[in-house]
């Protein structure tokens, strides 16, 4: 299972999931078209505000904060827990484990070779946003585009890494799909999905600043529509990839812990 | 002829309920569950009424109404709708739905009650708590034809979201392919979080109607809730329950038409 190995297999990797992504995109319009959320929380962000601004928010604000959130979430969403859940339970994880290669790869790149198609759906969004709000939807200087790059990769990290160790729970308990939907409450309520966490009392943005959610989607919605000077943003890419790091160490640790313990049925 | 479907509806829930009663457990969990997601039908509301004290003619305890009226109907829609109908797109699909419309018994009537989960109705218990704080916050308690109206509007609400279910399913004889269907159908219910005049300020308006007339998610949540404050006018009530037996009327007649379209998926 060596570094070479892996990365050999990337390219193979990759497009098989891509192909996957295209032979299914029916079902991933429906899911797309399923994460109506950001535009439900628009509209009743777009009356609060009609008559005032609210914070720096006017209706337009809110209109370019909400699309970029329904564009982000569709480039840093992960369900690797419910295939992991999924594999486990059914046995099928056998099959990846046999192969010479790490199934936490396997995954990433399934995930990640969904991104071209998800674009498709992101870019148009952004473009609506920037019909309806104006050029200030989007970032204005090369740098801004660079940090949002690097804000997306790591919101993916970060969903991507949290999937992978809720999912390992299954190996003790038989199922995690409880764990997941608690994060994904969390992860609702606390990532500026369905508001601009700065609307929040002090009190408990500091306290937000300090979990992960945040960095998931609120970072990268607020580089791209520009809410922070780059010294700013460059603090907080810090604590996003400490995130993904502490996350890293927790996926691999509970995933190398939980896989001893798995027994495949069948035959 | 009554009698003997109520006897078959008899035999249908008990089945689910000695099911159910297998899984005991899963009263906690899913309570657990169920107050958990609540929490994000909430906390945009408590940001919200952080900022300002009336949105669109409607206080913190009223829209608090919306959202408890919003959760009670989820659970209906979890405990008793969902899982019958995921399970006719799963007979479509194999091609068992033969054996059902071999049954000398209405078809829509044997899918439409084939599964029960009662613990999933928990959100009924959520809702109706969220009803007791708000007239807590409100400082006063709802009329006695205001609760009489309410409970016939929970009726027609029902109704309206069956009948919503039934046409969602029925496309599924025309695509196959349409397991996540139940997402679609359940973010365009997110819809109904809020009170309809929320709406009032996109496209004109528009989305007012849409959702009034079209996909009446209006009727379902935001007039029960008006109907408990007492300020729904008799003429709104009255079209409401018309509006509802029309439309499952129709849902009915797509349903009958679409079976006709039923092949069979074995050789």
């Amino acid at each position: 299972m060596s570094f070479r190995n892996t990365l050999r297999a990337m390219p193979t990797l990759l497009k098989v999931g891509f192909a996957e992504a295209v032979a299914y995109r029916a079902e991933m319009f429906i899911w797309v078209l399923s994460t109506t959320m950001p535009l439900v929380n628009m509209v009743l962000w777009m009356a609060v505000a009609r008559d005032a601004p609210v914070g720096r928010f006017g209706q337009e604000d809110f209109v370019g904060y909400f699309l970029a959130t329904f564009a982000v979430r569709q480039l840093t969403s992960s369900w690797a827990a419910w295939l992991i859940n999924w594999e486990v339970r059914q046995g099928t994880l056998s099959m990846r484990l046999l192969r010479p290669i790490s199934p936490l790869w396997a995954y990433a790149a399934e995930n990640v070779a969904g991104f071209p198609m998800r674009l498709i759906v992101a870019v148009p969004v952004m473009v609506l946003s920037v019909v309806l709000v104006g050029s200030r939807a989007v970032p204005q200087h090369a740098w801004q585009w660079a940090f949002f790059v690097v804000a997306v990769l790591g919101g993916w990290a970060i969903s991507f890494l949290a999937n992978v160790a809720i999912g390992a729970l299954s190996f003790f308990w038989g199922s995690s799909q409880k764990v997941m939907e608690v994060w994904l409450v969390l992860y609702f309520v606390c990532s500026g999905y369905m508001y601009p966490v700065e609307l929040l009392p002090p009190a408990l943005r500091t306290l937000i600043d300090w979990l992960p959610f945040r960095y998931q989607i609120g970072l990268p919605v607020e580089v791209m529509t520009g809410a922070h000077g780059w010294r700013e943003v460059l603090w907080l890419l810090g604590a996003q990839w400490a995130w993904v790091a502490v996350m890293g160490t927790l996926a691999v640790f509970v995933w190398k812990q939980g896989v001893r313990r798995f027994a495949a049925f069948g035959g | 002829m009554v009698r003997r479907y109520l006897r078959l509806l008899g035999i249908q829930l008990k089945a689910s309920g000695l099911l159910a009663v297998q899984y005991r457990a899963d009263f906690f969990t899913e309570g657990l569950t169920s107050l958990f997601w609540t929490f994000t039908a909430l906390a945009p509301l408590f940001v919200v009424y952080g900022e300002r004290p009336v949105v669109e003619g409607w206080s913190f305890g009223e829209a608090l109404l919306v959202v408890g009226w919003f959760t009670l109907l989820q659970g209906i829609l979890e405990g008793a709708i969902n899982p019958s109908l995921t399970g006719v797109v799963e007979h479509i699909r194999k091609g068992t739905l033969d054996f059902v419309l071999l049954k000398p018994a209405d078809a829509q009537f044997l899918v439409s009650t084939q599964r029960f989960l009662p613990w999933r109705a928990f959100n009924v218990l959520t809702g109706l708590g969220l009803f007791v704080y708000a007239f807590s916050r409100l400082g006063r308690w709802p009329s006695v034809p205001g609760l009489l109206s309410s409970v016939l509007l929970l009726g027609t609400s029902t109704l309206l979201l069956y009948s919503l279910w039934i046409l969602t399913v029925s496309a599924a004889f025309y695509v196959v392919r349409v397991d996540n269907l139940t997402y679609l159908f359940t973010s365009i219910f997110d819809f109904a979080r809020w009170p309809s005049s929320v709406f009032k300020g996109v496209a004109k308006g528009a989305l007012t109607l849409v959702f009034t007339y079209v996909i009446p998610l209006a009727l379902m949540t935001t007039f029960p809730a008006e109907a408990m404050l007492g300020r729904l006018p008799l003429h709104a009530l009255a079209g409401a329950v018309v509006g509802a037996v029309v439309f499952a009327w129709l849902a009915r007649r797509v349903w009958l038409h679409s079976i006709g379209h039923y092949t069979s998926a074995s050789s």
